[in-house]
């Protein structure tokens, strides 16, 4: 049941994003800037959580669950240390998608020559 | 185009400007939002398929089994981006494979892989996070006040 969930949810999100390039017209960019932001908002308000809960993979896959690992951590954080805590502990759920983007991208580079 | 745009105009450039629009292609918006839908919901399932492995062989919440899933995605991301596969996906899914993780993850190995011509440490680390810089910024930036102020109102508004 779970899978069915994450495919309409993650699917729904994707439409948002379609939307924003074709109605819209933002590039890719703005797009996923807009969408990281309001995961972020989302996750202030602990509306994200629930639908983590809800949807599985089809929360956590898209980019706006980036907004909302970073607004997790940096709370998570300042529970222990007050207001450092929200620096000191941003990228502390994140740090696995931007440290594999980073060390992927560099074994990319060695690898693969570019195309085209 | 804004309206505080088109003042600065001349009339021959307006005119213009009305005739660009009459001629634009009308995007397929139905079409381009099945596609996207079916594509990016394909994708978290698969995703969910990767969390559900990760959850029973390696001791995942529900909450945080989003962290290998996201590394996964990103290592299958490099393989078909370095095989020259993901663009032909990405042309046909649109927003399908540029709002899951992967859209992320390509950002950033395709401009890696595109720029290492330039040599590692001017081409490759200068052009990695070109397109994938904003999304971090506004990311952290947007969590920042965010957490901020959740942590003021926590703390000394007693909520």
């Amino acid at each position: 049941m779970v899978f069915l969930w994450a495919f309409i949810v993650g699917g729904i999100i994707c439409v948002i994003g379609q939307i924003m390039f074709d109605v819209f017209k933002l590039t890719p960019g703005h797009t996923l800037s807009t969408l990281v932001v309001i995961g972020a908002i989302l996750a202030g308000f602990g509306l994200y959580e629930k639908l983590i809960d809800f949807a599985g993979a089809g929360a956590t896959v898209p980019i706006t669950s980036f907004g909302n690992s970073l607004v997790q951590g940096a709370m998570q954080e300042s529970k222990k240390h007050g207001l450092i805590g929200v620096i000191t502990g941003m990228f502390e759920i994140t740090s696995s998608g931007i440290s594999s983007a980073i060390i992927f991208g560099m074994i990319g580079a060695l690898l693969f020559k570019p195309k085209g | 185009m804004s309206n505080n745009k088109k003042k600065n105009l001349t009339p021959t450039q307006q005119q213009y400007q009305a005739f660009a629009k009459k001629r634009e292609v009308k995007r397929p918006v139905v079409k381009n939002c099945i596609k996207a839908f079916f594509v990016g919901g394909s994708i978290c399932a698969f995703g969910q398929a990767i969390s559900t492995f990760y959850m029973h062989f390696f001791n995942f919440t529900e909450q945080t089994v989003g962290n290998p899933t996201v590394a996964t995605i990103i290592f299958i991301t490099m393989l078909l981006t370095g095989f020259g596969v993901y663009d032909h996906f990405a042309q046909f899914a649109g927003a399908g494979t540029a709002v899951p993780v992967s859209g992320f993850g390509n950002a950033v190995i395709s401009a890696a892989i595109e720029h290492r011509t330039e040599g590692f440490v001017l081409g490759v680390g200068g052009n990695m996070f070109k397109l994938a810089g904003s999304v971090i910024l506004f990311g952290v930036f947007s969590a920042f006040i965010i957490s901020l102020v959740k942590t003021i109102l926590i703390q000394w508004g007693g909520f």
